[in-house]
């Protein structure tokens, strides 16, 4: 359906006992959007993502992706997204190969289109070399671009990116950028990202979220940001200037 | 259909390469040949100079050389097998990350518990025809026996009933491993319930003495009634009295309670000629239908547990 936002959630909310992760979230991404997701530790960034992939239940309220309800069609919001975890687990004793192959098939994909794919994203992350070593051998970044890979070789509609350039060495980082700008542009990927590097951040996003202890305490464009919290003509604060103001009101 | 396809492929090639599956199968595959082989010398001698009577092939499953006969290794190990290939088989991705993974993809989250049970099944299925091959070979070498069509026949029910009474095992260790977190607990807990179906149930049906002014067969119905009971709690009871009947053509019961009472009719009529394979499965259907039972019982609760679980590595 086109005007239809790739992720829209109403009300949504998440309690873990007394605690609440996420609090009476209304998010809304359209399609196309790299959406930066931002927020100190423990604020509900992951949950959200869980959330919205079907893997945690909501206590209440509502999440879309593309219309879907991800705990009534788990399987078809799940084909629309790519996501790439936070704390990324491998099986050890398959090489990277070995690993693409088995998430093609988990996706339904032919086994001659899985070949291709996989090789190209290899090459896209610059993991083509190792692709033969088994992954209990790979290093931090090694692994976390391997990650990568796997959300290139689902081409998915919405990728959902959990500080993705963590341990990642320079080459690597402007890689993953890189990769995110691409797709965007050529495939008009929709785009969640959650980091705390605001400098990336910055550059990657068109749209940008701050979310506190489980509330979402401001969503727009940068400039909308900085307007809101400096005036106009405060263009010489960073992301990180805007995002420090955030968070010190909030927590105040 | 596909994602069920891809994790059970996976699960197969992971236990044909780990080291655990290879200690115990050849630990399995030693122990039963090692059995079967002397049960074979020794019925060999019995028979020594007689005309050989019919079905002497199945008497290898039965007859004990030393310890006790395959039936009875298999009743008491079997378990062992099954828990062993299952106990880590959902809290081990769960603690390493890879759940979630597995999770994002487009399947549903009962497509991991049966691609772990199918392999697992797969790989039991594969283990135990492996040892009845063995077996049949040395039929041929200790008693120069070839096992007729109903011999074969017979030893298929065996495998199958034998397939599903450790699949149960293995499916009580993959709920082992959905409710408990961690692989020690789940392994604990596998051990205690093994210890406790083959030990503890077999020890209390025949540890309970005799009433004061209770005369022998009083006693004796009393035991056999306890026993009964009890025998509603074990898969293993239920496995070998299905055994005896599908593995023996001239056994006429189940259970050995009526064979104490009427002894000699039973003694009668083995001499009355052989069951035949439907007479016997009919009557150890009950046996079965509890084996399968007890089976989908523990995968139910399975899936309701791991449907609403909380999937999250940190
Ligand atoms: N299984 C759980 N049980 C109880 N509380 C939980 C559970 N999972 C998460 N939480 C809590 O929910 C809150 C939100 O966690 P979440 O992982 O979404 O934070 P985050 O924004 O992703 O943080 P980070 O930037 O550190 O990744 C935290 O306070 C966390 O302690
Ligand atoms: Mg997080």
């Amino acid at each position: 359906m086109p005007g239809q936002p790739a992720i829209q959630t109403q009300e949504l909310c998440k309690r873990y006992g007394a605690q609440v992760a996420v609090d009476r979230l209304n998010l809304s991404v359209a399609e196309g959007e790299v959406f930066g997701f931002l927020g100190p530790n423990g604020a509900g960034k992951t949950t959200t993502l869980l959330m919205l992939l079907g893997l945690t239940e909501p206590s209440s309220g509502t999440a879309r992706v593309f219309g879907l309800d991800p705990r009534r069609q788990p399987i078809r919001v799940k084909r629309q997204i790519g996501y790439l975890q936070e704390n990324m687990g491998f099986y050890r004793d398959l090489d990277a190969r070995q690993m693409l192959d088995f998430i093609a098939e988990l996706n339904g994909l032919p086994a001659k289109e899985a070949g291709e794919r996989a090789r190209a994203a290899l090459r896209a992350v610059g993991l083509a070399e190792e692709a033969g070593k088994k992954i209990g051998a790979y290093s931090r970044g090694m692994r976390q671009r391997l990650g990568l890979a796997e959300v290139l070789l689902k081409q998915p509609r919405i990728a959902f990116l959990d500080e993705p350039t963590i341990g990642l060495d320079p080459d690597g980082t402007a890689r993953m950028l890189e990769v995110i700008e691409r797709l965007t542009r050529e495939h008009g990927m929709t785009v969640l990202l959650c980091s705390h590097l605001l400098e990336q951040v910055e550059r990657v996003c068109t749209r940008i979220g701050i979310m506190i202890t489980g509330r979402l305490v401001a969503q727009g464009t940068l400039a909308e940001l900085r307007t809101a919290k400096f005036g106009v003509g405060g263009e010489e604060y960073t992301l990180e200037q805007i995002y420090l103001r955030y968070f010190r009101e909030s927590t105040a | 259909m596909s994602a069920l396809r891809a994790i059970m492929r996976k699960e197969v090639s992971d236990h044909f390469s780990s080291s655990r599956f290879l200690i115990l199968f050849s630990l399995i595959a030693m122990v039963s040949v090692l059995m079967v082989y002397m049960a074979g010398l020794k019925i060999a001698q019995d028979l020594e100079g007689e005309v050989k009577p019919t079905f002497v092939f199945l008497m290898l499953f039965t007859s004990s050389g030393i310890g006790f006969p395959l039936v009875q290794f298999v009743a008491f190990f079997g378990p062992l097998v099954g828990l062993i290939l299952g106990f880590d088989s959902i809290n081990r991705e769960w603690n390493e990350g890879t759940l979630s993974k597995l999770l994002a993809q487009p399947l549903h989250r009962d497509a991991v518990i049966n691609g772990k049970f199918l392999a697992g099944v797969l790989v039991i299925g594969v283990t135990l025809t492996a040892i009845v091959l063995v077996i049949t070979g040395l039929g041929l070498v200790t008693l120069g026996v070839v096992p007729g069509a109903e011999e074969l026949y017979r030893i298929f029910f065996y495998l199958l009933v034998s397939l599903v009474y450790v699949c149960f095992w293995l499916g009580v260790a993959i709920l082992f491993s959905i409710l408990f977190r961690s692989i020690t607990t789940s392994a604990l807990a596998s051990l205690a319930s093994w210890i406790f179906f083959s030990f503890l149930i077999p020890a209390a049906a025949s540890a309970a003495p005799p009433l004061s002014g209770e005369s022998q067969t009083g006693y004796v119905m009393r035991m056999a009634e306890l026993e009964r009971t009890l025998s509603l709690f074990s898969p293993m009871r239920m496995y070998l009295e299905s055994m005896a009947v599908i593995v023996d053509p001239l056994r006429r019961t189940a259970s050995a309670l009526v064979a104490v009472g009427r002894n000699e009719d039973i003694s009668l009529s083995r001499f009355a000629g052989p069951l035949s394979l439907d007479q016997s499965l009919l009557m150890v259907f009950p046996q079965i239908v509890f084996l399968v039972a007890i089976l989908v019982l523990c995968f139910a609760v399975s899936y309701i547990v791991f449907q609403r679980r909380e999937i999250r590595s940190i």
